[in-house]
């Protein structure tokens, strides 16, 4: 009976992990839809967005490191600190010239070229980004607080404790993510079916030479759709950072979130939530049952592993769109 | 003027089929050999062997197998990491538990552990391609870093969990081991390099690289005209994780002597040799050499200039490093999609033309 017990709350631990990764891997899909492009640079992106935000919040000046051993000046701070609500709708001004820039500079240039190069290129940008990001804002890990509630949640907890006999610990920021999750999904779906930019985003997605021809202008809406992934990677930033702080291995996570998007298909919105949960409850509930015997940490394997098994069933993934090759 | 194919007649289709079919590249090619094995051996010292010439020849030997996979058969794999860890972890066991043997064969038998592992992780890419097996391959890198971590049998059960190359010997001189010269090391490699980069080039020319050639550049039609994709998709997988496990083994047992697998081999050992084939070029052996003295030699000179000249600390100029490299990655997959190797073709075009520029 504690078995069970003790396996439901590994359970729910692993669906709120598991948003966790869908919210990164939503990105991925936002960008593969509409451009073909599988950006690897998602997870960097978030890390670069947190990494901004908690520049803005702290006053940083932006290159400090870079200048004070230039010209040998002590630069810090400003000396001000930017309120929560003001800093993340600069970061978002950020991300959208940071996507700008990007259609700009690469992807302009690569149109028409082999997915695998341009999955090549998105390593390339991450690996730039995040160099940017520590040369900006300095490497050393940083606490992000924009107020979002944290700790274990005492009402669950005594509401458990009376019907279960015991009680369960679940992170208030974890409910929080879900909460936001499931609003930035809703907002997204409705956002491309009832607006008109919406609406050109899945027709760039069908077809970029139909697009066209109907008077869809491609460059916006690449630009438009990295500036949406920019969107999701700061929500997704803010959630990793405020739980972990942010630090180099929140870029990681875009590896965690490739495996998600395998089990549940590139094109798909809900197979990138699906396969998040799916990822998240499996990697936990294997640790849980499986990693004694084995030695642990079966974390940083099971997913890929799991996808690979998949993916040679079913190589779509769960919900994507059949491949069909014609020579 | 400068480079001249001018006068230079074949008579045979052998001399016309050749690697170097223009005189002025043999030569020059015979003249790097001669430098290499007759020169450098004697003027080397450690600062040189550990920094540059070393880790160059063995990333080499790593890029050259990972190109074989990704430049010739178009399979993108990000597990290299993976698989020079299995080498190491192969030459290591083999070392410890046969100590009579040379280490010559351990290498050899190491590159061969590997492939068998490799075509085992191989086996997905018969049912999926392009960036799914990109991350299929990631499977093999966490896994196999997860396991060489956890299971003490690989390890020796050493306390610390490292694992630490013994000393041994090739015709009585050290090549392992803390009393290792520069030369001796340098010779190993060298050895190794030069041998695998001509097995290599001939494989690449002959009937199983055009069959890797034809499975990358469209795979239901090369079906369509008899190329076996079982066996030529996990030939490929094999013969590349062979390259690589001998570039593992040497990584581990001549140049660093001492490797904990999670430092030495993660993922961004697989990112740092797929690197060196984008810039040096896919699908050319040349532009493995190329990509891998690149790579290695511009964290030195990088070091040197920032650190060096203008005073700055040394963590800054690693994150200067990332934002070069990424910038550079992205740089030659738009300007110039086949790397240096291109460039060093360009070059010759325009030699060969000088001084008239049509």
């Amino acid at each position: 009976m504690d078995q069970l017990i003790y396996a439901i709350e590994v359970v729910l631990n692993g669906l709120m992990t598991g948003v966790m990764y869908a919210l990164v891997a939503l990105g991925f899909v936002l960008i593969f839809k509409a451009s073909g492009v599988f950006n690897y640079a998602q997870g960097v992106l978030a890390l670069f967005a947190a990494m901004t935000l908690v520049g803005i919040q702290q006053g940083q000046v932006p290159f400090a490191h870079m200048i004070n051993a230039t010209f040998g000046t002590h630069l810090e701070t400003f000396g001000w600190s930017v309120p929560s609500f003001l800093a993340i709708l600069l970061t978002a001004v950020v991300m959208v010239l940071l996507a700008f820039l990007i259609e700009k500079l690469v992807l302009q240039h690569l149109v028409g070229q082999e997915p695998i190069i341009l999955f090549m290129a998105t390593i390339g940008l991450a690996y730039f980004l995040e160099g940017l990001g520590d040369v900006m804002w300095g490497a050393d890990i940083k606490r992000l607080d924009v107020g979002l509630p944290q700790g274990i949640s005492d009402s669950i907890e005594i509401a458990t404790d009376k019907w279960f006999g015991y009680g369960f610990f679940i992170d208030r920021l974890d409910i929080w993510a879900t909460a936001i999750a499931a609003l930035l999904v809703a907002a997204l779906v409705a956002f491309a079916q009832y607006t008109k930019q919406g609406r050109a985003m899945r027709a760039v997605a069908d077809d970029h030479q139909a697009a066209l021809s109907v008077g869809i202008s491609l460059r916006f809406i690449w630009v438009m759709v990295w500036s949406i992934a920019g969107f999701v990677a700061l929500v997704a930033g803010i959630m990793w950072g405020t739980k972990s702080g942010v630090q180099f291995s929140l870029s990681l996570i875009a590896l965690k979130a490739l495996p998600v998007l395998m089990l549940g298909g590139f094109t798909s919105i809900p197979g990138a939530i699906v396969g998040g949960l799916i990822i998240g409850v499996g990697e936990k509930l294997f640790e849980f049952l499986i990693g004694p015997m084995i030695g642990g940490a079966t974390e940083n394997w099971f997913a890929y592993v799991l996808a690979l098994i998949f993916l040679v069933f079913r190589p779509q993934g769960l919900f994507g769109e059949r491949i069909i090759e014609r020579v | 003027m400068f480079y001249r194919e001018a006068g230079d007649f074949k008579t045979s289709y052998r001399s016309d089929g050749q690697t170097f079919p223009i005189k002025l590249d043999r030569w020059g090619y015979y003249a790097v050999l001669v430098v290499a094995f007759g020169i450098i051996p004697f003027i080397i010292n450690d600062y040189w062997a550990s920094a540059v010439l070393v880790p160059f020849l063995i990333y080499a030997i790593a890029a050259l197998g990972l190109n074989i996979l990704t430049g010739y058969a178009g399979q993108v794999s990000l597990g290299t990491g993976g698989f020079m860890a299995v080498g190491a972890y192969a030459v290591y066991k083999l070392m410890t538990a046969f100590p009579d043997v040379s280490i010559v064969i351990h290498i050899v038998l190491a590159g061969g552990v590997t492939a068998i592992v490799g075509m085992l992780f191989g086996l997905p890419s018969l049912r999926i391609k392009g960036f799914y097996l990109a991350v299929a391959t990631l499977a093999a890198q966490f896994f196999l870093v997860w396991l060489f971590n956890k299971v003490p049998w690989f390890y020796n059960y050493s306390a610390s969990g490292q694992i630490n190359s013994p000393e041994r010997t090739v015709l009585g001189w050290a090549v392992t081991g803390p009393a290792t010269s520069a030369p001796a090391k340098y010779l190993i490699c060298l050895c190794f390099a030069f041998v695998l980069a001509w097995v290599a080039r001939n494989l690449t020319r002959g009937m199983l690289g055009r069959k890797w050639m034809a499975i990358r550049d469209m795979d239901i039609a090369a079906e369509i005209i008899g190329v076996n994709p079982l066996t030529a998709k996990l030939s490929a997988f094999a013969i590349s994780s062979f390259f690589i496990g001998i570039a593992g083994a040497l990584l581990f047992s001549v140049y660093l002597g001492a490797a904990e697998v999670g430092e030495a081999f993660g993922i961004n050992k697989s990112f740092l040799v797929l690197f060196m084939i984008i810039i040096g070029g896919l699908g050319s052996i040349f532009g493995s050499f190329a990509g891998a003295a690149f790579m290695v030699l511009l964290p030195v000179m990088l070091k040197n200039l920032l650190v060096g000249s203008l005073g700055w600390p040394t963590d800054l100029s690693a994150h200067f490093e990332l934002m070069i490299v990424g910038a550079l990655i992205v740089f030659f997959l738009i300007v110039e999609p086949h790397g240096l190797a291109r460039l060093w073709a360009l070059t010759k075009e325009k030699l060969r033309l000088w001084p008239f520029p049509h």
